[in-house]
């Protein structure tokens, strides 16, 4: 293909109205895949996964707790991403995709928290430590909820949206703190132990189910920023086509 | 001061408007509008409320973008269309606390202009006013505090919009009189308004079509 | 006069006729650690240990107090129209901007450690290290929450989300602002590492007000 077919094939992908329809056709297999990896997931996280000879029951927390740990820093990254398609190619579905990434960006952010807070009581003897890793996890979310703030508080679509690319991009500060607080500081928290340039440090037994949860969460994810892009489009049509009825209001209602 | 004048008239000759259109939020206000004014010339915007003459003056001015076309000065030049025009909208960037004298100092030094400003303020008929804070005075004195702007430092292009609210038939005579002189320098003005506004040859466009 | 210092001008004159900034600020500052030995009862060794603490907290809610109208009132009346105009770039008015808010409101606090470090008992020898912390950490709040006031700028109530989004940006100068001025206080760390690292994320967080300051107030639009 030509960089010029390929151009012009990614803008058509870029038409909200072809969005619509690729995305409507694909959502009910991609959320039925979704829900089947992540049951067969949670099924073997729960019964074939052997329990850790430590922490014993408790380490069942941590396939939840480890991918909504990296879905939240990715979902974020997807977001600033976004937000350079916004500020720099104008993309017309950038300013979409960011504003339906941020509340599951959020969410996966929150039952990160509250999963570790579960773990830490039985493990560490207690729910919260300012830790680095917690503390920067939990500016994350803060940042989150200032992100989502701004989005509620300008009404005029295209504006939050550049607004929202600048704060994120802003934010994005915070990202590799997140990441590299375990090794930079001697926290509390373990460091990385399945990403790691000499392989995961992981028995199988544990790294699988891990894995497929992590698959799981991530197609759960994809397919709630598809629907929720889905809905914000369509919102926005609502909104445009009851401002052009206001104007015309002899043209026959919606 | 004359001297910057006739340097910064020289640099333009035109202002061409190339197909340009303009949406606010989900209107578009107008699309494929073309227009040119040479040096020495001024335009006329009228139109009915909403059809967008606010947002094409500042299109011209470069506060805000156009969905399509393009506006340029011609010649050429190094400077960006911003920096060879004064936009005079109708929020009138005064601040109460500071005094007349000081909104032309500051505005002078932040536009690179060259006036004195007591001068500037004997033409605008407000120099018993120069050490008044500016909260004080009366929405016609505010008009012309504003419009002193033009004269604080001298650039070609003039945008104003609805220049002559609130200001009484001296005034509006004073400011018709101003323009002139500014075209007569070789300087370009449009003037977005409903009133009626006595400069000599301009040319009136109308945009928005029909009232709503 | 060049525009630049033309525009530094005008905001610190402004300031002073309005009392929005200056005193004012100095007066919030002086409340919140006054606030703090109430709170915690007058437990003289505990508000020693924790005086740089209380001192930069209360910079940061001095600095977050009166910084949504920034922005906010140029943009109301049409001056930011008159800024853009300038052929001076707007990423030069905004830093122009952030120094005139710092010298009326980050710089007083910092010159006034010695009287309220005072009142949370700092010791002596931590007066002159805090003051400095303070001096260098300062302006990059002041800058970080220029962004916030950038962005927030077209909003009729923009003070509370202002506060929202921009709290957890500051936490890095939080974090290096305290733990210097605590090195000086004794500790294992010496006192200029954290002191660098913070003027780093100062001058980090000024270029960061400039362009982003700019490409928001661009975006109003």
């Amino acid at each position: 293909m030509t960089a010029t077919g390929l151009a012009a094939s990614f803008w058509n992908l870029a038409n909200p109205t072809r969005f619509l329809a690729l995305s409507g056709r694909v959502l009910p297999w991609l959320a039925g895949l979704a829900a089947l990896v992540t049951a067969a997931g949670l099924y073997m996280a729960f019964f074939t996964a052997p329990p850790d000879y430590q922490q014993g029951d408790t380490v069942r927390i941590m396939f939840v707790h480890v991918p909504s740990a990296w879905l939240a820093l990715f979902l974020y990254a997807m977001m600033s991403l976004s937000a350079l398609g916004t500020l720099v190619w104008r993309h017309p579905l950038a300013d979409v995709s960011q504003k339906a990434a941020a509340p599951i960006g959020a969410a996966f952010t929150l039952l990160c928290l509250i999963t570790g807070a579960l773990w830490g009581k039985p493990m560490w003897g207690t729910y919260w430590v300012w830790d680095a890793r917690l503390t920067s996890v939990f500016v994350l979310f803060l940042i989150y909820c200032g992100i989502l703030a701004l989005w509620r508080s300008i009404d005029d679509p295209g504006r939050a949206a550049r607004a929202v690319a600048i704060l994120t991009l802003v934010g994005f500060v915070n990202i590799p703190i997140v990441k590299f607080s375990v090794d930079w500081w001697n926290t509390l928290h373990q460091p990385a132990s399945v990403f790691r340039l000499d392989g995961p440090a992981i028995h199988p037994t544990i790294l699988v189910p891990l894995l497929v949860m992590a698959v799981g969460l991530s197609l759960v994810a994809i397919a709630l920023h598809l629907s929720g892009m889905r809905t914000e489009i369509l919102n926005r049509r609502v909104r445009t086509l009851t401002i052009l009825q206001a104007d015309h209001p002899s043209e026959g209602g919606i | 001061m004359e001297a910057a004048l006739s340097v910064a008239h020289v640099s333009v000759s035109r202002l061409a408007v190339r197909d340009l259109a303009c949406r606010r939020g989900e209107r578009l206000l107008f699309s494929g509008l073309s227009f040119q004014v040479e040096a020495g010339q001024c335009l006329t915007v009228v139109g009915p409320n909403g059809a967008g003459k606010t947002s094409l003056l500042r299109i011209l001015a470069g506060l805000l973008h156009p969905v399509a076309g393009e506006v340029a000065c011609e010649p050429a030049g190094e400077a960006e269309p911003r920096e060879l025009c004064h936009f005079v909208g109708t929020r009138e960037a005064i601040k109460a606390s500071l005094t007349v004298r000081e909104h032309v100092r500051f505005w002078r030094d932040l536009l690179g202009g060259t006036a004195d400003p007591d001068a500037v303020l004997a033409e605008w008929r407000l120099a018993p006013q120069a050490d008044l804070p500016a909260g004080y005075l009366s929405s016609g004195q505010r008009r012309r505090l504003a419009l002193a702007r033009l004269s604080a430092a001298a650039r070609p292009i003039w945008l104003l919009d609805e220049p002559a609210n609130a200001l009484d038939n001296a005034a509006q005579a004073a400011l018709a009189a101003r323009i002139e002189a500014h075209l007569a320098a070789g300087g370009l003005a449009v003037v977005a308004t409903h009133l009626p506004i006595a400069v000599k040859g301009a040319r009136t466009m109308v945009i928005g079509g029909a009232a709503p | 006069m060049s525009a630049f210092a033309a525009l530094v001008r005008r905001d610190l004159v402004l300031a002073a006729r309005i009392g929005g900034g200056g005193y004012l600020s100095l007066l919030f500052f002086m409340v919140v650690v006054a606030l703090v030995p109430f709170a915690l009862g007058p437990d003289l060794n505990l508000l020693s240990r924790i005086g740089p603490a209380i001192l930069w907290l209360a910079a940061v809610m001095a600095t977050l107090i009166g910084l949504d109208r920034l922005f906010q009132a140029d943009e109301e009346d049409g001056s930011l129209d008159v800024m853009l105009g300038a052929s001076l770039p707007l990423e030069l008015a905004i830093l122009a901007k952030v120094l005139a808010h710092w010298l009326t409101t980050g710089l007083p606090l910092a010159l006034c450690v010695p009287l309220f470090g005072l009142l949370v008992a700092l010791p002596a020898e931590a007066m002159a290290p805090t003051a400095l912390t303070l001096l260098i950490g300062t302006p990059g709040l002041t800058a970080i929450g220029a962004v916030g006031a950038a962005l927030t700028a077209t909003m009729r109530r923009g003070g509370l989300i202002l506060a929202v989004i921009v709290a957890p940006l500051m936490v890095p100068s939080l974090i290096f602002g305290v733990s210097a001025a605590n090195a000086a206080m004794g500790g294992t760390v010496p006192f200029t590492t954290p002191l660098a690292i913070l003027g780093a994320i100062s001058l980090v967080a000024l270029v960061t007000a400039a362009l982003a300051g700019a490409a928001a107030l661009r975006g109003g639009e």
